[in-house]
């Protein structure tokens, strides 16, 4: 657990060594300020509740999470620091947890600095803050979920821009999974078992319920599993390279 | 301390490493020679568990790489090659860092990096942020590493690469030292470095272990090793061809025994022509051999060696 942390402090500190860290940071609360109050209309909704900040997020997180992932192993296989890095006592999972722990505390205080949308909200009207404690719970797990696969791509290659787009593409597919526009062009040739479950494989199906207070197991399990999964391809992509 | 065992490494249908077996024992300094391409980094990432081998064993300290991975790797301090390390953290963050995996405390952190910056030389730069420094003091940053944990087996892979001749000197005496009190194995290409630091080489050739001793062995692997060269006024060719092979160079002669054993024989032999003949001999010298024309003659391509 020590090493964990090790390498996720390490892994923390390069984010902010280099201007990656404020460039995300910037760009990501630029970005969420814009879509939650010019394009999802805060002000004009009339009700007090952040819908409109978290109805976004999987579209931000789209480019935004891979962008934070793409590098952590590819950029090691690059500069074969990873050679470093695994000679070391300690296990492949331990290497990957550490990395992905400390991309997903850097995504979780880039959530954090948004809380002036929280301030906003009250100050405005009388929101239920249970119902937004949820939303960043979901928006949480859900980076997590990007992350993890951006992690995964990142592991495949040494090419940043390509772990980029697989990645992008990967996650686009989570989310068009069960993005209604699809589900209702689906809905007209598919049955509608089949159509339930692809969306069930889907982040939006899964984000629902965090953005309405309700924290279902079966979402929690998805995101959860989703995590579990990438890492362990992860792992076994890692494992696979040095296999020859 | 390092046992390989029959190692193999396949990468799709490429041998990198076809059988090589060795040992390395503590207050040993194992020079591994080889053209590039080899299998010399190949066999290293195997004893350093990066690579699993495809096939055979390795053990160092008695733990088995693949079975018990972590208990190898706390022992081994390990230079990849090309010394690889972080950019974007400084001297003093990227050592720091290191201990902490080594699962030093503290204050063992704050020994340690003392100690390795006196050995590597790095107070100067301690502060600078790696990418800033250049490739001898990036190179020095990474042997540091290596050396952190004080371990008991070194693997070094080209610790002088890409160094001036001062510092591969530096390096070198550095090896030497440390050969003393740990098992060390290092490569290289540069032939002097064997002489200078090790108490014994392999060269490896296509995967291959392919010669195996002393530097002082391998030099008598050379086709001149035990000729004796003289030059002396009046010598003449015909007389010298009864003792032996002779061969011409500018002014002197060079004359092969016909056993590499019996040099000294031949040696006594050439003075007593000499003296009988009315010679006046200037030089005359036993060839130890060159280690660079065994090192060309065992791992060239047969169709070069052919040729010539």
């Amino acid at each position: 657990m020590n090493l964990v942390w090790t390498i996720a402090k390490r892994e923390l500190g390069g984010y902010f060594t280099s201007p990656v860290a404020y460039v995300f940071l910037v760009i990501f609360l630029l970005l969420a300020g814009f879509f939650t109050f010019t394009a999802g209309a805060f002000f004009e909704r009339g009700e007090a509740g952040l819908a409109a900040f978290f109805a976004w997020h999987p579209w931000l997180y789209l480019i935004l999470v891979p962008a934070v992932g793409m590098r952590l192993w590819s950029e090691e296989r690059r500069a074969g620091t990873i050679e470093l890095l695994l000679t070391m006592p300690v296990t492949t999972a331990q290497a990957i947890i550490g990395k992905f722990l400390a991309s997903w505390l850097f995504l979780a205080l880039a959530l954090a600095l948004t809380f002036p949308v929280i301030i906003t909200a009250n100050v405005l009207g009388d929101p239920d803050n249970g119902v937004i404690f949820t939303g960043y719970i979901g928006s949480l797990l859900l980076a997590g979920a990007y992350l993890a696969i951006s992690c995964m791509t990142s592991a495949m290659t040494r090419n940043q821009v390509v772990a980029f787009i697989l990645s992008v593409v990967l996650c686009l597919f989570l989310i068009l999974a069960g993005f209604s526009p699809v589900t209702d062009l689906m809905v007209r040739w598919a049955s509608p078992a089949f159509v339930d479950t692809v969306a069930a494989f889907s982040v939006m199906t899964h984000f629902d319920g965090f953005q309405k207070g309700v924290i279902d197991s079966r979402d929690l399990l998805f995101f959860l599993s989703v995590i579990g999964f990438a890492l362990f391809a992860t792992g076994a992509i890692i494992r696979g390279h040095r296999a020859g | 301390m390092i046992r390989i065992d029959n190692l193999v490494k396949t990468f799709g249908a490429k041998r990198a490493v076809d059988g090589v077996s060795f040992s390395v024992e503590r207050g040993e300094v194992l020079g591994f020679l080889g053209p590039n391409g080899a299998g010399k980094s190949t066999t290293m990432r195997m004893i350093t568990g990066f690579y699993p081998p495809s096939a055979g064993k390795v053990t160092v300290g008695g733990h088995d790489v693949t079975e018990s991975p972590l208990e190898a790797k706390r022992l081994i301090g390990y230079l990849p090659e090309n010394a690889a390390s972080y950019p974007d953290m400084t001297v003093r963050g990227f050592l720091e860092f290191c201990a902490e995996m080594r699962g030093m405390d503290a204050p063992a952190r704050k020994k340690a990096l003392a100690r390795v910056v006196e050995r590597c030389f790095l107070e100067s730069v301690l502060d600078q942020s790696i990418d800033t420094l250049s490739k001898g003091y990036k190179h020095r940053t990474c042997l540091a590493q290596a050396l952190i944990h004080d371990p008991e087996v070194l693997v070094l892979d080209e610790p002088t690469d890409g160094l001036d001749p001062n510092q591969k000197h530096e390096v070198r005496n550095l090896i030497r030292e440390l050969g003393r009190t740990k098992a060390v194995v290092f490569s290289t290409h540069i032939l002097e470095e064997v002489d200078a630091a090790c108490s014994r080489a392999i060269i490896i050739d296509r995967g291959r272990i392919v010669a195996n001793g002393t530097p002082d062995e391998l030099r008598s692997l050379s086709d001149v090793a035990g000729a004796v060269t003289l030059h002396a006024q009046g010598a003449s060719e015909e007389k010298l061809a009864t003792l032996g092979r002779v061969e011409k160079l500018n002014g002197s002669f060079r004359v092969y025994p016909a056993d590499k054993a019996a040099s000294a024989e031949l040696t006594r032999a050439i003075v007593a022509l000499a003296d009988r003949e009315g010679w006046k001999l200037d030089a005359l010298r036993t060839e130890e051999g060159h280690l660079d024309e065994v090192f060309r003659r065992i791992t060239l391509p047969d169709t070069v060696k052919r040729n010539g």
